[in-house]
């Protein structure tokens, strides 16, 4: 069985229906991309599967040992609070908060711990959170979602603002947790050429939905026309005017 | 200087006032951090002032031990905000403006309607201000502060890790399964607590200072969660026994002599973490 199976989902909130009729299945060590242009329904989406709201129709169906409150999430950087007086560790071992009672176990710390030295932050661990950069503080933050899960992650544009090294060097850890560590990817990113190198499943939400893997949606008409977008703003960019923004 | 000291602390109202002045400094700054970082500096303000109608009920019917319906107004007053402050119409900020003027017009308008004291601007000074009202407690009410601060603090002692998970990340809680609306409710009704408690020490106009001073003041200095609430809470109790002695010897009011060590409190926390930060 898979991880998560979207029926006939329809997403929305206050009643307005966003995104309707969302049909797409996770499988276990999937690397997902949830594509699509701002206002598709992308948040939306990744709200109801994170239970943060309610399906207004259809259903999420959790499977192969995945229960609900078990996705481990990255948020986008807008919304952590840069100016937050507490330590690394402290906020990476706030992920055990879903499976402990009151205070932190042993076991809990050394998770904590663990997490960091496999996203190689563990040196930073009693420095502020504020004192980062944007790159290090998205991994402090990874490592949060990796103490609540082990199963799957859900990055929510986990690369915006950020310089292109450092890009680069997130998408590259995250491959890593996907392939050494088989935890299910879910990324949501409006950059569809990073999408395509890394992901070996895309759901494109838009006026048309399109799930299915890479292949299937580099040969579909909805992924040629979104592909060929971007191919021109690549040209564009080449000539040294980008003309997209 | 220390006769002057000695004299005082032998009526028991005296040591009174202290027990209560310590205990209720040390649990408003507690959740100082969390209210200053999630931007509900204001909150206190406008309880604070949901309180002082209560108060002014209670004094137009002349129910001496107040703190009861005090409690219970206050703490749907933060229900109200905190929890539902989101969802409906209503954006937080503005609904706490809207109900702190409110509740301080009503109650000026009860006390001065029904209020069969003779001296009622005294009655509302000391109410907003807080003048002398901590030498007058009566021990019930000392008791059931008392009683109020230490199980605000052992809760929070329980509840430190989500607090500190809803202060940074409320959505990230929720999503890992942790009951936030709970949580919420739960920290609402701390707070109520709280600011009825801190009216008692600096009345309800000053009962802010004494629940953000702290908290801005190390945050300036430290740099981990725990070292703010924990260094934060020690700041808020020196403050106000100092506070409390200065008006003593002084013969100054309480309330604005403890915020006025407050407010020094902070210069020399900024001042240090300038100094700090360069060195």
């Amino acid at each position: 069985m898979a991880q998560i199976t979207c029926k006939n989902l329809v997403v929305g909130y206050e009643g307005q229906v966003v995104r309707d009729n969302i049909n797409f299945i996770v499988e276990k060590g999937d690397y997902l991309c949830i594509v699509g242009e701002n206002g598709s329904g992308k948040s939306t989406l990744m709200k109801t599967l994170l239970s943060l709201q309610k399906p207004m129709a259809g259903e999420i169906i959790f499977g192969d040992g995945l229960v609900a409150n078990e996705i481990g999430y990255l948020p986008q950087q807008s919304t952590v609070k840069r100016d937050f007086p507490a330590t690394n560790f402290e906020i990476v071992l706030s992920g055990n908060l879903g499976h402990s009672s009151f205070f932190y176990s042993k076991k809990d710390k050394e998770m904590a711990l663990d997490a960091m030295k496999r996203l190689r932050i563990d040196e930073f661990k009693d420095k502020c959170f504020r004192e980062l950069s944007g790159g290090q503080q998205q991994r402090v933050l990874l490592a949060r979602a990796l103490c609540a899960t082990q199963k799957v992650l859900l990055l929510d544009e986990p690369v915006s603002g950020l310089d292109p090294k450092v890009t680069a060097e997130m998408y590259e850890l995250v491959k890593e947790l996907n392939q050494n560590d088989k935890i299910t990817i879910i990324m949501i990113s409006h950059d569809l050429n990073d999408a395509l190198k890394y992901a070996t499943h895309i759901l494109h939400v838009g006026s048309e939905i399109f799930f299915g893997t890479k292949v299937e949606y580099l040969n579909s008409e909805l992924g040629k026309q979104f592909t060929s977008e971007i191919r021109n703003n690549i040209i564009c960019e080449f000539c040294g005017k980008n003309i997209s923004k | 200087m220390i006769e002057t000291l000695q004299l005082y602390f032998q009526y028991p109202f005296v040591r009174y006032a202290m027990l209560v002045g310590v205990l209720v400094a040390l649990c408003s700054s507690l959740l100082g951090v969390t209210l200053v970082l999630k931007r509900f500096s204001f909150i206190g303000d406008g309880l604070s002032h949901v309180a002082f109608l209560a108060m002014a009920v209670a004094a137009v019917f002349q129910w001496t031990n107040n703190m009861p319906l005090i409690l219970v107004v206050t703490i749907a007053a933060a229900i109200a905000v905190l929890c539902m402050g989101e969802t409906t119409l209503m954006k937080g900020d503005a609904a706490i403006a809207m109900i702190s003027v409110t509740s301080l017009a009503l109650g000026y308008l009860f006390m001065n309607l029904f209020s069969t004291s003779s001296n009622i601007s005294g009655d509302v000074c000391t109410t907003l201000f807080g003048s002398t009202s901590i030498l007058t407690l009566l021990p019930e009410q000392v008791i059931l502060s008392s009683v109020l601060s230490v199980a605000v603090v052992v809760i929070y002692i329980f509840f430190y890790n989500k607090v500190f998970a809803l202060t940074f990340d409320e959505d990230f809680s929720r999503a890992i399964g942790v009951k936030v609306g709970f949580y919420k409710l739960s920290i609402a009704v701390i707070i109520a607590v709280i600011i009825v408690l801190a009216m008692n020490l600096v009345g309800s106009l000053l009962t802010s200072a004494l629940i953000i001073f702290p908290a801005l003041s190390t945050m300036r200095l430290y740099k981990s969660f725990k070292a703010v609430v924990i260094s934060s809470a020690v700041l808020s109790v020196l403050c106000a026994v100092t506070g409390m002695l200065v008006s003593i010897i002084v013969g100054t009011p309480v309330g604005s002599t403890i915020v006025g060590i407050e407010i020094i409190a902070y210069a020399i926390c900024v001042i240090a973490g300038r100094t700090l930060v360069r060195a």
